[in-house]
């Protein structure tokens, strides 16, 4: 398809989504609207789960939040149902507040099942707490009327939930197309990659826990004042596993995702409530089984959901490159240069009984290129983690800058000016190259949340792109600038990040194993591209492995064994050391 | 509270406690060798106590029905895997393994079916039907996704237990059931006098334990197991071969189901969803342990049973939000308590090109 066929398809499709209400009746209406209500609970999710890696089963219970909170205000208080609203967002935005800042620290497979836990215990204390009805929920909640409007048939009820939908899908694409979006969609990197951008983990975790909450809230509300009565039951667990069915079958990775999935097991759902009564007289719990057994078979055989296959008819977009902008992101001070970059001194990492580090200490001058080598096993990776922030030291001292950072933690030592890149390429395979080195100038630019999806900071966003075009420019990416990293292979993908790294602007570049896995041309243009890095007054230190690479390449070599400082000199003093030949072969030379 | 009600609710909770003690130590060595946090565990304790049930009450028990459907499913999974690689020369080994072994029991019930058993022996056949639910449900599920990332595997295992138990409600129907007691009458143990049920649970959980660790110890296979939990690649590089290690835990994992569901069925009345409440308590009784160590999860088991019994003498409506809530305090505390290691974040989906 072409992309302005594309275009009229999508219009189209507008057109006859705003006319449906004149054209069919009232049954398949109220049916689209449970897709609407659905698919803003299952938004959260994309969000959380497909965006951020944070897989929740208790989506239901913030949903069964912002029900319970405006039926009892609309009922019991007799405030009108826009009051409801705030207080949904603001009970289900604080229990999210203080549930994830709570769980949130947690790590691997505890923060799902912690959801689990608290999934069930909401929906529990629904069904006990006097004032919401206990098990018998609340009953007569008025319709939502907004001054002389009122939503009381299925008909308005569409254009609201609609609207209400479209706004939020609005929201979301243009939060994770922002600073701070991207760095929810960095958070399944792992906290190492992260941190070292100098984004903080748990703050971003927090931020998307709280946007999915406030989503199932306004979810819950249109529910409850659609209903017009609820009970704790569609609040269980069972369905907050329904939600992450509709993220996952439509394709958590997209915010469409979260439409088609719940459209898909709306329907289904519906279609399974006519035929299954006609061959059981158990059709309710036939009804589970299928949906489990689809759920199995879909996470065995498309974990990325229908969206992947819907995407493969939509022209490809080309985007067209970053206008060229300059001058707009704040750079480090350089004003007054250091001499020494970087001071170790007497540093020491113990493991339980195992000294990895011992006492090792050293200089890095200002412009200079330092390699970190020795054989396997002498503490190069331990000693760039304390570096990097990544894990401190025992003892001793680490002084960057002029400044004291042994017990910084790696995202403020990123903020001072230090930048570095992993052994094994930590990037965002399902990003643009352009995205991924966007997320590099994170620290360089202000726009939060909220900017973010309202699109405030349109100058701002635009000048991190220009300036990640640059950096892609600097390493040789520029013409792959729109596709994925992921299509990437090794070589580039190095590229890649220290193109990321650079997007920060450092004074200090630190790299992992930059030549690991390269071929010889490769490695040449991965040394040359450093060489020119120095020259335009960039420090860098490396650790690597591989000889012939280094040798050609820095200015001074430090050799480490066994934790210890073997020697230290330029490469061809290096060369010549006895001690050092012992260490590499085994025997002197 | 006075003393002596302090003491019938802590029987009470150390009986439960007993009871969750198995399960967790099953659920924690399910999840080291094959990483799946398996939450149909409670299920197929669910399914021993109503088969056991069932046999007493002179009926054929629905799970025969269940394992043949089971079995029929993966006997099919096998046939097509082997049917792709052209390995019909081991083909008699998987119909042994996933055709014959389950379907032996059921076999054996349909023959007695209607006939008076004695009641070790109905015992000891519904432990039977139970045990091979475990590996079918593995070889069906999770095998397929065997690299699958660990979330992956407990989105499953969550979709698994609803598919299962809405299958045990056609099967078994809405009805409760309680079976007959075992033994009666209490016994002194110096002052204070134990019901003879709770003792049975306590020696059975200990004996069984034992057993447990005996098997994990001192058998060949259970150090396959032990190192597939350890090291998962270095198990495999010395020949361990993972899919054998995964089914032989789900295996000993629904063995302690089973024994379980057999051994709390005369105290509480077990629907057919019964399990999914008691397998979740179990399972907060192994992540207060760690998810890591067995005499943790026994321990946090035991916790969990206490809290339990003790805060139901207070608020019984609430007893399983504070049991489920306590979860969180617990998490908070491990989390801070102990250094995490660093670990990497999974890709739920793959690159789209």
């Amino acid at each position: 398809m072409t992309r302005p066929a594309f275009r009229i398809v999508l219009g189209v499709l507008a057109a006859a989504l705003a006319a449906l209400p004149f054209v069919v009746g009232g049954f398949a209406i109220t049916l689209l609207n449970y897709v609407g209500i659905y698919a803003l609970a299952a938004l959260g999710l994309v969000l959380l789960t497909g965006m951020g890696g944070l897989t929740s089963f208790g989506q239901a219970a913030f949903v069964g939040i912002g029900a319970y909170a405006s039926a009892y205000l609309t009922t019991a208080q007799g405030l009108p149902p826009l009051i409801g609203l705030v207080a949904a967002v603001a009970t289900t935005g604080g229990v999210a507040l203080l549930l994830g800042a709570v769980t949130l620290k947690l790590g691997g497979h505890f923060l799902p099942l912690s959801t689990i836990a608290w999934g069930i215990a909401i929906s529990l204390l629904f069904g006990n707490i006097e004032a919401l009805g206990r098990h018998n929920g609340i009953a007569n909640i008025p319709p939502v009327s907004v001054g002389p409007v009122s939503f009381f048939t299925a008909e308005s009820m569409y254009y609201l939930v609609g609207l209400t939908l479209a706004g939020a899908m609005w929201l979301s694409s243009n939060l994770l197309d922002s600073r701070e979006g991207r760095a929810i969609r960095s958070l399944r990197s792992g906290a190492a990659m992260v941190e070292s951008l100098g984004i903080s983990v748990f703050r971003t975790r927090l931020a998307v826990f709280v946007i999915a909450g406030i989503f199932a809230g306004i979810s819950g509300w249109l529910y409850a004042h659609m209903q017009r009565f609820i009970s704790p039951a569609p609040f269980e667990l069972r369905t907050g596993i329904e939600y992450l069915l509709m993220a996952v079958a439509g394709g958590s990775g997209h915010i469409l995702g979260a439409v088609v999935g719940a459209a898909l097991i709306t329907f289904l759902k519906s279609v399974l409530q006519d035929v299954l009564p006609l061959l059981t007289s158990n059709s309710a719990q036939l009804e589970i089984v299928i949906y489990g057994c689809l759920f199995i078979l879909l996470l065995q055989y498309a974990r990325g959901g229908v969206i992947p296959f819907i995407l493969r008819l939509a022209p490809k977009r080309r985007a067209p490159p970053p206008a060229r902008i300059t001058g707009v992101l704040p750079k480090q001070d350089r004003s007054a240069p250091d001499a020494t970059m970087l001071e170790i001194v007497a540093v020491t990492k113990r493991f339980g009984g195992l000294v990895a580090v011992n006492e090792v200490s050293l200089k890095l001058r200002a412009g200079e290129i330092l390699g970190l080598i020795g054989p396997n096993g002498a503490g190069k990776s331990t000693l760039f983690n304390a570096i990097t922030g990544t894990d401190k030291p025992s003892s001793g001292k680490i002084v960057f800058r002029g400044r004291d950072v042994t017990h910084v933690p790696a995202r403020k030592i990123a903020a001072l000016g230090m930048a570095r890149t992993f052994q094994h390429v930590k990037l965002r395979p399902n990003m643009s190259l352009l995205e991924n080195v966007a997320l590099g100038a994170y620290l360089r630019s202000r726009c939060g949340f909220l900017g973010g999806a309202l699109r405030l900071a349109r100058a701002e966003e635009a000048a991190i792109r220009a300036d990640a075009m640059r950096q892609l420019e600097r390493v040789g990416l520029a013409d792959r600038f729109a596709d994925l990293a992921g299509n990437l292979p090794l070589a580039s993908q190095r590229l890649l990040e220290i193109a990321r790294s650079l997007a920060a602007d450092p004074v200090l570049l630190v790299l992992d194993e930059p030549a690991a896995g390269l071929r010889r041309m490769e490695k040449e243009a991965l040394a040359s591209l450093l060489h020119r890095l120095r020259e335009e007054g960039l420090t860098i230190l490396l650790v690597e492995h591989d000889m012939d690479f280094v040798m050609n390449l820095v200015d001074r070599l430090v050799v480490l064994d066994f934790g210890s400082k073997l020697a230290e000199g330029p490469p061809s003093q290096i060369r010549a050391n006895l001690q050092v030949q012992q260490a590499y072969l085994g025997v002197a030379a | 509270m006075n003393l002596e009600i302090a003491g019938i609710l802590a029987q009470d909770g150390i009986a439960n406690g007993a009871i969750y003690v198995l399960m967790a130590i099953g659920m924690v060595m399910i999840f080291a060798v094959t990483r799946v946090l398996f939450v149909p565990f409670g299920d197929l304790s669910a399914f021993a106590a109503l088969t056991l049930a069932s046999f007493q009450l002179g009926r054929m028990p629905a799970t025969v029905w269940l394992v043949v459907l089971l079995s029929a499913l993966a006997t099919a999974a096998e046939l097509l895997r082997i049917a792709r690689k052209r390995e019909w020369h081991a083909a008699h080994k998987s119909l042994a393994l996933y055709l014959v072994a389950p379907n032996a029991p059921v076999l054996l019930t349909l023959l007695l079916a209607g006939e008076s058993m004695h009641a070790a022996a109905e015992v000891v056949l519904s432990i039977a039907l139970v045990v091979p639910i475990g590996p079918l449900l593995y070889r069906i599920a999770f095998r397929p996704l065997a690299d699958a990332p660990i979330l992956v595997l407990l989105i499953v295992a969550v979709a698994l237990h609803f598919a299962v138990s809405g299958v045990a409600l056609l099967f078994f129907g809405p009805e409760g059931f309680r079976t007959r007691p075992f033994v009666s009458g209490e016994i002194a143990i110096g002052e204070v006098v134990v019901s003879m049920q709770v003792a049975l649970i306590v020696v059975s959980s200990v004996v069984f334990s034992f057993l447990f660790f005996v098997v994990f110890e001192k058998t060949m296979a259970g150090k396959a197991l032990r190192a597939t939990a350890v090291n998962r690649i270095g198990a495999r590089i010395v020949g361990i071969r993972p899919f054998r290690t995964g089914g032989l835990a789900f295996l000993l994992g629904s063995a302690l189901a089973a024994i379980s569901g057999i051994l709390v069925s005369p105290v509480a009345t077990f629907f057919f969803d019964s399990g999914f409440m008691i397998g979740l308590k179990a399972f907060v009784g192994a992540i207060v342990g760690g998810l890591a160590s067995y005499p943790l999860a026994a321990l946090g088991a035991i916790f969990v049973g206490l809290l339990e019994s003790y805060s139901s003498f207070w608020s019984s409506a609430f007893k399983e939000i504070l049991v489920f809530g306590i979860l969180i305090p617990v998490l908070l505390w491990r989390s801070l308590a102990f250094a995490q290691v660093e670990e990497e974040e999974e890709e739920l989906d793959e690159v789209e090109t």
